[in-house]
């Protein structure tokens, strides 16, 4: 095996933390906005204005049909997971609630989480398996009386593993509390339907499995809850110009400030990609490349895999470890030695480590995309095997 | 006195306004998207104008599904 450090042969599996590359028809809605559109998006009643505003509708109405949300106007876009996720635990959350969320979150919901905990806010983290699963009848054990919400995300960051968010979701709506889910590793790579999995705020990212740019995500609110929710920001929203107030209304609540049109434009393009596709076809390749990777990483001496078993039971994401090679030596080493790109160390998730038991060593982890192909996993297992050859523990 | 000939939609925000745009091209009613004219509202925003004879069909096709806070005759 030769290396491949080239610039123009580099195998991109850091798809987990942002995709690559992105459809063509992406770049030249970015292209085209920039170029052609230019307005300011609800502000003024001009053409540009107004093309901009239809461009970001566009947006909102597809992302709809991805999730089942009846009225797309029930999407406030936000510049990422993250902040979609602060808007629905700081905004919803006060002294006294009681908030259920699993061991294999993200920080983007525990920091928020340990920061309300400080404002009086309690929090009940359930354990899950060492695989990173979450068992629903574990959460049904630590609803309380004062239980407002259940936060988890659809699927790990750290092992891919996938939650059964429709079966907790029906526990929650049988108690009568709320639902958060954290989508940022899911929205365009699995199924996600609204109503069906009795979500009520859904945090997705742009930038991943929707093929957006960075810069771009949202946030799902169900229909009335926004008189509970407070917004992060206020500020300008083009409506309702002559109150001081904050709209009490979606989007605007929400959207204070002159959106991210440019990125929007290029979020609405991934998107449709993404219906054009078929989520099914998406994940259907990528549980493939996920599979082989796993049975050829079974196959070889010295690595330890994390998360569950099986490719279907996971989201195109792999954790693992090589013996006596550090992840950001091997993460190092894939890079210049064989132009594999991926991510080391703890993924902002330090929960998922300690239930996975690699805190604080952390794992190198490779997420595959839609556009990655099985030649380039061969070629990552010769890779592995080459790193794990070359152990240099004492 | 001859009846007004326009009705105009007034709605919360452009993106409401964008989305009945949508619906109202969808069943090919005629429109045009307007400044809110100042005389009706202080409101910096667009509304949507429709024939005066269109706005029985504009408002059917519209309910339920996007949200407008009036509609006053021009």
């Amino acid at each position: 095996m030769q290396p491949n450090p080239g610039d123009n042969h580099l195998i991109y599996f850091d798809n987990a933390a942002t995709s690559w590359p992105k459809p063509a028809g992406m770049i030249e809605a970015m292209n085209h906005y920039s170029g052609i559109i230019g307005g300011s998006p609800g502000r003024s009643g001009h053409r540009r204005s107004l093309d901009a505003g239809r461009i970001i509708l566009e947006t909102r109405e597809v992302l709809a049909d991805l999730f089942g949300i009846d009225d797309s106007l029930r999407i406030a876009f936000t510049k990422n997971a993250t902040e979609a996720l602060n808007i629905a635990l700081l905004g919803l959350l006060h002294s006294g609630d009681h908030v259920i969320t699993s061991g294999m979150e993200h920080n983007s919901v525990m920091r928020p989480l340990r920061f309300l905990e400080t404002q009086g806010v309690q929090i009940s983290v359930v354990s899950c398996s060492g695989d990173g699963r979450l068992n629903p009848e574990d959460v049904r054990a630590a609803i309380r009386p004062q239980t407002r919400l259940l936060v988890v995300a659809h699927a790990s960051n750290v092992t891919g593993t996938i939650q059964p968010i429709a079966e907790m979701g029906h526990i929650v709506r049988e108690h009568g509390f709320l639902f958060c889910v954290d989508a940022a590793q899911t929205a365009g790579a699995l199924p996600i339907h609204v109503d069906e999995m009795a979500i009520d705020l859904l945090a997705f990212s742009g930038h991943k499995s929707l093929f957006g740019p960075q810069g771009t995500g949202g946030l799902y609110i169900r229909e009335g809850l926004e008189k509970h929710l407070r917004p992060l920001m206020m500020g300008g929203t083009g409506s309702r110009s002559e109150f001081e107030v904050q709209p009490d209304f979606m989007p605007d609540k929400y959207e204070s400030g002159t959106p991210n049109a440019i990125g929007l434009a290029g979020l609405g393009a991934g998107v449709r990609f993404v219906l054009a596709e078929g989520v099914e076809a998406i994940r259907s390749k990528e549980e493939g490349l996920t599979e082989r990777f796993l049975k050829g990483l079974a196959s070889l001496k010295g690595i330890t895999v994390y998360g569950p078993p099986d490719a279907a039971s996971r989201t195109a994401v792999v954790s693992f470890n090589i013996a006596g090679v550090s992840p950001s030596e091997a993460a190092l080493a894939f890079d210049e030695r064989f132009g594999i790109l991926c991510r080391p160390g703890l993924h902002c998730a330090p929960a998922a480590h300690r239930t996975i038991g690699t805190f604080s060593r952390g794992t190198i982890r490779f997420g595959f995309g839609y556009f990655n192909n099985d030649e380039e996993v061969s070629f990552a297992l010769e890779a592995i095997h080459s790193l794990a050859g070359g152990s240099t523990e004492q | 006195m001859e009846a007004p000939p326009y009705a105009v939609f007034l709605f919360p925000s452009v993106s409401h306004a964008l989305k009945a745009e949508k619906i109202l091209k969808k069943q090919g009613i005629v429109y045009k998207l307007i400044p809110v004219p100042r005389h009706i509202s202080t409101d910096c925003g667009v509304c949507l104008r429709v024939a005066v004879e269109q706005q029985e069909l504009a408002a059917e096709a519209l309910q339920g599904m996007v949200a407008w806070e009036r509609m006053v005759l021009l």
